[in-house]
């Protein structure tokens, strides 16, 4: 390892390379630039990161992007055009609503369902796991059953019928996808429990007298949060179709919101004739999923605890 | 002890192994070059001194990636470098064998230990299954396997280190290669049952009158093993000499690896600390 | 074997201590008794139970049977308060494994402080890093930007912060170089000076052993064989058939 000869200037590359950080801050960015770079070199990953950010502009700027209104048309004039019509560039739809339009809006409902579904699902299912694995015993022998019920059931099955019971609506159709999506996470976050449960830097934490709770809390959690991030982005795709598949069949979000899903619904009457009114949604629900998975992917190789050192 | 008649049975000659990593090129051998006899010659060096990357660029093990270069590696007049994948395999368990630390990673767990034998055998001779079986059974017997029989249809996992390492070597000396490298064979092992490894070892390769490269960190144990040794320190050569002669050690780090180690009877506080020179790793 | 009364200078006492796995028996009825400021070593191979005899003392495994002192204190197989945890303290043999992977230096040293409540924590960590030979520059490293020798002074200076009065020593340098191992086994034997520390170390290597400790206990399939002070290695002047193999072994391989 060379000595540094000057202090390198504040948030350089080579101030985040510096072996000898001076700060947490410092190490925490570090650390983090070394992942960023490992993650930069997957041009796929790069490509997904794009998807996704443009899907939050997008979300963002909804109001300023969309050239129409979305939830309410041109009846008389600008029913069911086809993509590259003046001033509706990807046609509209049976009851003359811009479908480009409806599909920037409908960005944010996408969005707002995969951050709650993530911000509900991932720490139960965190939580569970985590304990489940520390504990062991009677603890863990009934955290998985419970979770081996909810797994043994089709998601989409299961989120039908919780929305079912609910009644339909999109923050039904959350919760339901929520309920439905914790249980892979609560099995993650205990294999890898599991794998670190006996370590020796475990065992010198209990040499230390931490109490469980802090332990699990302070470092066996930590360890168990790449592989959550990285499967909890590759569910997104998977969450999407969710949200879609119950929007198609009419539990999810109601008319007339623009969530893609419902949109293809709505426009599976006209599948033949007029096919961008289904196809345009679906294209949009194809491109944000595929963003997520080569995301999740390019995050799994830059997180991947081997490599986690250099 | 004596080199075979017509010229070594292995030449290395600046021997340079590099591998390349997202921080540039990291040279873990940088320019080794040494013969070997009939004879037992140690590699000793601590971890990062290159010691394992040689012993694995002779036997062609080393990781795709990494570029290996020399001036001449040959192995009985064949060209190392030059030699086709096939003509290495044809070799690899042959003509040489390779022993490696620790039998609980490099026996195949789910294959019993005279499946492996066999497998071993029949890659390169071409003898019935039965003919193969006496020359396994056989060569239990040689490494003092005291029930052949028995461990011949056991899994790895259910026979002792000591055990394992033994199995390895009968692995490795089935086919009768002329040159066997034993990468730390001993270091996994309980003192006591080092020493019955290392008997059995030290009788087979006197008894096939093999080369042996007994490559390991532990200088006193090498240099009680075998003729000669090689000191290595950042990918080079720092000294080569005689076992016996391992008192009369001139580079420093040798000096410094001899003194600091504690033995019975020593009473140095504090023990002396190696002082490492940048001129070494030069 | 005949044991000595506890009194004030017994740091550490185990008394016919049994521990089971299962059906298979890793400790029987040991006992072991370590006087105050004493550097204790235990050796064997493995299946020999030392490792076991030390975590079981350390709270990490049960005993079914025995009785352990520690200072004056007794404790039952699993409960230990945190008076014991500063009290005691245990340094690993794996040096990659004994840190947490994700964790500066910095937070290694904290975690111990933060939970029994000590003041002055910056001073404390600057201090415990210089005592074990690193600088300031090594405070927010990770663990994994350190080397083998490295990580094993963070191990000590972290087993070291709490200030305790005895020190478990598993095998806290078989897995480090020959030279790293002198120099951490100077900065433990300087560490023992400074703190008038109680050590109880286990190990195979005899060498290290004699060198480190005043005597010895050595064990086979979870008994102790005997004990004998240091210099009776030197001088043959033990009883025990397998000592003598373990000497005998210990001194290299002779040419037959």
């Amino acid at each position: 390892m060379s000595v540094v000869e000057q202090t390198p200037k504040p948030y350089s590359r080579d101030w985040l390379l510096s072996d000898r950080p001076t700060s947490r801050q410092q190490a925490r960015l570090g650390r983090a630039y070394v992942i960023w770079r490992r993650f930069a070199e997957n041009r796929l990953a790069l490509l997904g990161l794009g998807i996704i950010i443009l899907l939050l502009l997008v979300a963002a700027f909804a109001d300023v992007l969309a050239p129409h209104n979305p939830v309410q048309g041109d009846l008389m004039n600008a029913r069911l055009l086809p993509p590259g019509s003046a001033g509706y560039w990807l046609g509209t739809d049976d009851q003359g609503r811009d479908i480009l339009s409806r599909l920037i809006h409908g960005s944010r409902l996408t969005l707002m369902v995969i951050v709650l579904v993530a911000v509900i699902a991932a720490p139960i299912g965190l939580i569970v796991g985590t304990v489940s694995g520390y504990a062991g015993g009677w603890i863990d022998a009934i955290l998985m059953r419970i979770t081996d019920i909810f797994l043994a059931f089709p998601k989409l099955v299961l989120a039908l019928a919780l929305v079912a019971a609910l009644g339909p609506g999109i923050e039904n159709a959350i919760l339901a996808i929520a309920v439905t999506s914790w249980p892979p996470y609560a099995r993650i976050a205990r294999a890898e429990t599991l794998t670190f449960r006996n370590s020796e830097f475990i065992s010198a934490v209990k040499l230390m007298g931490a109490s469980p709770f802090r332990i699990v809390l302070r470092h066996v959690m930590p360890l168990c949060l790449s592989s959550l991030i990285v499967r909890v982005t590759l569910d997104m795709a998977g969450i999407i179709l969710t949200a879609a598949g119950l929007g198609f069949l009419g539990l999810g979000a109601q008319p007339p919101l623009p969530e893609w899903g419902a949109m293809i619904a709505s426009g599976r009457r006209f599948i033949l004739d007029q096919w961008w009114v289904a196809a345009m949604p679906g294209f949009a629900i194809l491109i944000v999923s595929l963003g997520f998975n080569l995301l999740g992917d390019g995050l799994r190789d830059a997180l991947d605890p081997k490599e986690a050192g250099q | 002890m004596t080199s075979h008649p017509s010229g070594p049975l292995l030449t290395v000659d600046d021997l340079r192994v590099t591998f390349p990593t997202r921080t540039g090129e990291v040279q873990a051998v940088r320019g080794v070059s040494f013969t070997l006899g009939r004879e037992r010659l140690g590699i000793v060096g601590e971890s990062g001194s290159g010691k394992s990357q040689t012993g694995r660029a002779i036997m062609g093990l080393t990781p795709g990636h990494a570029k290996i270069t020399a001036s001449k590696l040959e192995f009985d007049g064949i060209d190392l470098l030059k030699a086709t994948p096939k003509q290495r395999r044809d070799l690899r368990g042959k003509r040489i064998g390779m022993i490696l630390q620790d039998p609980k990673y490099s026996l195949n767990p789910v294959m019993t230990i005279g499946k492996q034998i066999i497998e071993t055998l029949l890659a390169h001779e071409k003898l019935s299954r039965s003919q193969a079986r006496t020359r396994a059974l056989e060569m239990l017997e040689a490494v003092q396997i005291r029930d052949p029989e028995r461990v011949f249809g056991l899994y790895p996992n259910e026979v002792s280190g000591g055990m394992g390492q033994r199995v390895m070597i009968a692995m490795m000396l089935i086919c009768g290669p002329e040159m066997l490298i034993a990468d730390e064979p001993t270091s996994a092992l309980d003192v006591t049952v080092q020493l019955d490894v290392l008997s059995i070892l030290d009788k087979l390769v006197v008894e096939r009158g093999m080369g042996l490269v007994f490559i390991s960190h532990d200088l006193r144990l090498v240099s009680s093993f075998c003729d000669r040794v090689i000191v290595m320190y950042a990918g080079r050569i720092v000294e080569e000499l005689p076992s016996a002669d391992l008192a009369q050690a001139k580079h420093p780090y040798t000096q410094g690896l001899l003194n600091c180690l504690p033995t019975i009877g020593t009473d140095r506080h504090p023990l002396p600390v190696l002082e490492r020179k940048a001129e070494w790793s030069a | 074997m005949k044991m000595g009364k506890l009194t004030e200078k017994t740091a550490l006492s185990v008394r016919d201590m049994v521990v089971t796995f299962n059906e298979y028996v890793a400790l029987d009825k040991v006992s072991v008794d370590v006087a105050t400021g004493e550097s204790f070593g235990i050796v064997g191979e493995s299946g020999s139970g030392k490792s076991t005899l030390l975590r079981a003392v350390a709270g990490l495994n049960r005993f079914d049977e025995g009785t352990l002192t520690v200072d004056g204190r007794t404790y039952d197989s699993r409960s230990r308060d945190k008076e014991f945890y500063r009290t005691v303290q245990m340094v690993f043999q794996d040096p990659y494994g004994s840190l947490h992977p994700r964790q500066t230096v910095d937070r290694l040293l904290l975690e111990p402080l933060v939970i029994h409540g000590f003041d002055n924590i910056d001073m404390r960590i600057a201090r415990a890093l210089d005592e074990v030979g690193l600088g300031a520059g090594f405070r927010f490293r990770y663990s994994h930007q350190l080397s083998g020798g490295q990580r094993q002074r963070i191990a000590i200076a972290r087993a070291l912060i709490l200030e305790p009065k005895i020190l478990l020593l598993d095998e806290p340098t078989s897995a480090l170089d020959a030279s790293i191992q002198a120099e951490i086994l100077n900065l433990l034997e300087q560490a023992r000076k400074d703190r008038n520390l109680t050590f109880v170390m286990v190990s195979h290597d005899l060498g290290v052993i004699s060198h480190m400790c005043e005597r010895v206990a050595v064990m086979k399939s979870g008994q102790i064989v005997e004990t004998v002070p240091v210099e009776a290695l030197e001088k043959r002047a033990f009883s025990a058939d397998y000592t003598r193999q373990l000497l005998v072994a210990s001194e290299g391989f002779r040419r037959g």
